[in-house]
């Protein structure tokens, strides 16, 4: 078995994880990653794409609500292009206790969350679609991030920095000497290579998984996996997040992201974080809350659902599930369980990723006794390849609490925020509409080819770098153009045919996931479709003989295999 | 939002990326310059929202024949969609004085008609002029520009003396065309109808506004739409059909600005429901027996082109039928999608010569046919045909009322 040596072993590829192998390459500290699927593989890429303003938390959790206040500017000012400045609004709907209006302006104040209320005739000025029963509309300063962006983004920079990027591993063992962890056994999922890493501290940022990973050094983390499922509709057919303007409960936002409208969520406690399931009367639960907000949004066409499964931090003197905050938490096992060379950093929000990292990382520069700063709030991080080099800025918002930010965000002349028709307007500037490989979401040929250039090590890693397959057709038209492109881009690295079938199978499976809890009218008939394309002209039901594992792809690995079950 | 305005807006969802539309749109087969009506249509609207800037351009080479309409398998409304996203463009980033002027047919038609006509003409058919304005404004130095009349339709029919024998009211639509470039097919059509039994009435009427639609300046098509309404919405209440022998005109006043510029007040539906094309009308009376029989026999064999503008009424070919009752009249349909003019968009510069190519098929039809006339029901393709094949055209009307022996 090889070995190799460094500072800090992370494990886990979501934006905690890698939010903190920047932190600690920007720090000076050799840093590996180890992640054992693609980036945002777990939670991350399973989120429902907000950035917080903290509205949600201000009273059941306020300690959050401030960080999600501070983290929303601070993530404006660094990550421009992953965030598009919705705006959101709290509702109170003839549903929602009138009376929790002003509770919320209070708690907002108290948590430092900007809100400002606007009359119900501005909200439908705004949002026609709303619903004018709606009886008091508070903004503040939610917004939608594209999380895959995001920490692609952030794993560019930390190699930039020096840190060393493992997606594909899998973390198998932890070594552990006496009362010290020193170090992992990891498996690199694309040839079964074991690999031994020795290091000064294992960061645990494995999200739902930590309390897996902890357990492999005999310490004892309870992470209690809440699932939580999302269904996307075809269209945005508004521009701003809206919330109901009471205690958060399932079903309750709708977030514009891309080109989508995703309502969400539900929260359901899950034994394991591999194994979940979508139910039927989720989504129906789920469309019915959004009629309350969108007279009719039950009609509108769902594209897909899909499910996360929240890190839930259990404390040891928490006895009630309901109680456990939504805070992050940093654990010390040295102080904690008396082991040394072993942080675990749980719970947490997308919004608050960075912030956890740079606690994180602050604790363990003191124990391995580098001095040097964070600088993860100031420095923006770098556009990936696969990214449009966009001029165009959309207008910077003028009105509602996040107007000044939004000045100050633009002040700093770093890349645009990203907007809705972003990649119309390049596709229309480059004229490359007959070279659109995904048309639903317009993801170019040149696009496609940067990500599988940038190492993509299946489609469903092409999918999160450039949203290929993710619109209203679900892959219909695209997903045997980019097989191809996959196939004559990596046939002399040893990719056979064999090998690209594969790959086909492997993505066309995960898309139907997440199109069986939306079977009907229009999704329905476009399934139609799509299985006449695939099995009918294409023969792809007859395929599997001839389709194998391999070429460097990773395709279907019990490791990282996300089953849908029926709970 | 009401029903209609949903089964638009939300239509986009309904597109299952079939590409049916975009192997079936004229314009698309011919130029590179535009990406097809499932691009622009229901996958670009996706990237678009009103209060965002615009994303698109090349939704601009849309000529709104509404091909793609009638062939998408899920009932799409690409052509409004994108009617709207043109008018978006608009708002956002100005109307081309181009694109103003050949929107308003009936101020330019006002202008050049009447007695200094000939002049006009004379002047518009030198090529430096042509030059000059394709230079200056943008029109294509060959686009068909029609002649301007001597005198204008309404003018004429002021004079005009209607005999006494009328059963039944009609209200004559004649829209811009007729009043101010071709008043004689205004004469056939109220020749036919007062031989019918008909007294026509001649309500106040601006432009139908269709061409202020096509080229995004929703405001002022909203304006005549609105004014339009006002005037005709006594003659639909009264049971008055309204007739008109544009078909595009009679279109937006059933459908188009209805939908297009979401106008749903119970008068824009009292227009809408009683406005009919000339030849939807006459087949009715046909339909019922009222229509009058005493045809001389044409022993012609004519090339007709239904416009698409006349398709998208949905009404099968009303004029095809009608004509078919006059003895020995044979009328070979050309079975194309499109002209290739739609409107005023053959006219500009960039578009000229798409034009052309999509109303190849049909120019080549025409030519084949050897006929030294040829049919078609709508103004700007009978000048495109004209233009392009050098074969006089006519609209039906004009056929019917020789067959009938009546005096114009
Ligand atoms: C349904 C839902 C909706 C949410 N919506 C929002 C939202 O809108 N806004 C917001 O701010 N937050 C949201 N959150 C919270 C947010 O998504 C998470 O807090 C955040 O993504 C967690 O990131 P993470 O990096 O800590 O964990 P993860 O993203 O789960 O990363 C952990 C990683 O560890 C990897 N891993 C596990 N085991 C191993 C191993 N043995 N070897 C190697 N790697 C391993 C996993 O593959 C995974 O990629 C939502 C959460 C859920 C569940
Ligand atoms: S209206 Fe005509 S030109 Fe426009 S997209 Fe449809 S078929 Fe093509
Ligand atoms: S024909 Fe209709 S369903 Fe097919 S691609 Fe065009 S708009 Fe979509």
């Amino acid at each position: 078995m090889r070995t190799i040596e460094t500072d800090v072993l992370v494990i886990g590829g979501g934006a905690t994880g890698t939010g903190c192998a920047r932190d600690l390459a920007m720090r000076g500290m050799r840093t590996i990653l180890v992640e054992k699927g693609d980036l945002t593989h777990g939670t991350t890429g399973r989120y429902h794409g907000l950035l917080h303003s903290g509205g949600r938390y201000v009273t059941k959790d306020p300690q959050s609500a401030t960080e999600c206040a501070r983290e929303n500017v601070v993530l404006r000012k660094i990550m421009p292009h992953c965030l598009e400045d919705t705006s959101g609004f709290f509702v109170t709907t003839p549903w929602d206790d009138p009376a929790y209006g002003d509770v919320f302006v209070k708690n907002c104040r108290l948590t430092g969350v900007p809100v400002q209320e606007i009359s119900v005739q501005a909200m439908l000025r705004r949002e026609p679609v709303l619903n004018p029963r709606i009886s008091r509309v508070f903004e503040v300063m939610d917004g939608s991030a594209d999380s895959f962006l995001a920490t692609r983004s952030t794993a560019l920079s930390a190699e930039e920095y020096g840190a060393q990027i493992w997606t594909y591993h899998h973390v198998v063992d932890l070594v552990r000497e006496g009362d010290r962890v020193t170090g992992a056994v990891v498996e690199d999922l694309r040839n079964g290579e074991r690999i031994g890493i020795l290091c000064a501290c294992v960061l645990n940022a494995a999200g739902a998984w930590a309390g897996k990973i902890a357990s492999m050094a005999g310490v004892t983390v309870t992470v209690l996996p809440g699932k939580g499922t999302m269904v996307a509709m075809n269209h945005r057919m508004l521009n701003t997040v809206v919330n109901r303007c009471k205690l958060p409960d399932d079903g309750d936002i709708i977030v514009p992201i891309h080109t989508v409208a995703v309502i969400g969520t539900t929260d359901v406690h899950v034994p394991d974080p591999d194994v979940y399931g979508i139910e039927p009367d989720e989504i129906q639960f789920m469309l019915a809350e959004g009629d309350k907000l969108i007279p009719g949004f039950s009609q509108y066409r769902a594209l897909r659902a899909w499910a996360g499964v929240r890190p839930l931090y259990k404390d040891r003197d928490v006895a009630n599930d309901r109680d456990i905050p939504r805070t992050f938490k940093l654990l010390d096992h040295a102080e904690r369980d008396g082991v040394e060379g072993m942080l675990s950093i749980v719970g947490g929000k997308w919004t608050t990723y960075r912030l956890m990292a740079e606690e994180s990382v602050d604790a363990l520069a003191k124990r391995l006794g580098n001095t040097r700063p964070c600088r993860t709030a100031e420095e923006p991080l770098p556009l990936p390849p696969t990214e449009h080099q966009t001029t165009f800025r959309p207008p910077v918002r003028t009105t509602g609490p996040g107007a000044s930010v939004a000045a100050e965000v633009e002040a700093l002349q770093h890349a645009p925020l990203y907007w809705l028709g972003k990649h119309l307007a390049e596709v229309e500037r480059e004229q490359s509409f007959a070279d659109l490989i995904c048309e639903c979401e317009m993801a170019s040929r040149s696009r496609v080819l940067a990500a599988i250039d940038a190492g993509a090590k299946n489609l469903d890693d092409i999918r999160r770098d450039v949203r290929m397959g993710m619109g209203p057709c679900q892959g219909g038209w695209c997903i045997y153009r980019t097989t191809a492109l996959l196939f004559e881009r990596r046939g002399q690295d040893g990719l056979s045919q064999a090998n690209s079938n594969d790959a086909l199978l492997h993505f066309l499976q995960a898309r139907w996931k997440g199109l069986v809890p939306v079977l009907w009218g229009d999704q329905l008939r476009q399934a139609r479709l799509d299985e006449l394309i695939y099995v009918g002209v294409l023969g792809a039901d007859r395929l599997r003989p001839i389709a194998e594992q391999g070429g460097g792809l990773v395709t279907d690995n019990p490791a990282v295999a996300t089953e849908y079950v029926k709970a | 939002m009401d029903h209609i305005e949903l089964s638009l807006t939300q239509s986009l969802d309904h597109c299952i990326k079939c590409n049916i539309c975009t192997s079936a749109c004229p314009v698309a087969a011919v130029t590179d310059a535009f990406p097809g009506p499932k691009y622009v249509g229901p996958q670009a609207q996706r990237f678009r929202h009103e209060g965002q800037p615009v994303p698109d351009a090349s939704v601009d080479y849309c000529s709104g024949c509404r091909v793609c309409n009638q062939v998408c398998p899920t009932g799409v409304k690409i052509a409004e969609l994108n009617a709207r996203a043109r008018a978006q463009i608009v708002a956002e980033r100005g109307l081309p004085l181009r694109n103003w002027l050949v929107a308003r047919a009936g101020l330019v038609g006002r202008m050049s008609c009447g007695p200094h006509a000939p002049l006009l003409n004379f002047g518009l058919r030198l090529s430096p002029a042509r030059w000059a304005v394709e230079k200056v404004i943008g029109i294509h130095r060959k686009a068909p520009l029609p002649a301007s009349s001597t005198y204008t339709f309404r003018a004429w029919f002021r004079k005009h003396r209607a005999p006494a024998t009328a059963r039944r009211q009609v209200a004559f639509f004649h829209g811009c065309a007729t009043n101010f470039y071709e008043p004689h097919v205004g004469k056939a059509a109220i020749a036919v109808l007062e031989h019918n039994g008909f007294e026509v009435l001649l309500p106040k009427q601006q432009c139908c506004g269709l061409p202020l639609i096509s080229n995004g300046d929703f405001k002022a098509a909203t304006s005549a739409h609105e004014a339009n309404v006002q005037a005709l919405v006594s003659y639909a209440r009264q049971g008055i059909p309204i007739v008109g022998t544009s078909t595009s005109c009679t279109l937006t006043l059933k459908e188009e600005a209805p939908e297009i510029l979401a106008l749903h007040s119970e008068d824009v539906q009292a227009v809408a429901a009683g406005t009919y094309d000339i030849f939807e009308f006459l087949r009715s009376l046909a339909e019922r027996g009222e229509l009058k029989t005493d045809f001389r026999p044409i022993e012609r064999h004519l090339p007709y082109h239904q416009p698409c503008q006349y398709r998208a009424h949905r009404l099968g070919s009303p004029a095809m039928d009608v004509l078919s009752l006059i003895p020995g009249l044979v009328l070979e349909e050309s079975h194309a999608e499109c002209c290739g003019i739609a409107g005023t968009y053959g006219l500009k510069k960039e578009k000229y010569q798409i034009g052309m190519d999509v109303g190849a098929k049909l120019f080549d039809m025409v030519k084949r046919s050897g006929s030294d006339l040829a049919l078609c029901d709508s103004e700007t393709c009978r000048w495109q045909i004209t233009h392009a094949t050098g074969v006089t055209s006519k609209h039906p009307i004009e056929i019917l009322a020789e067959a009938y022996g009546l005096e114009l």
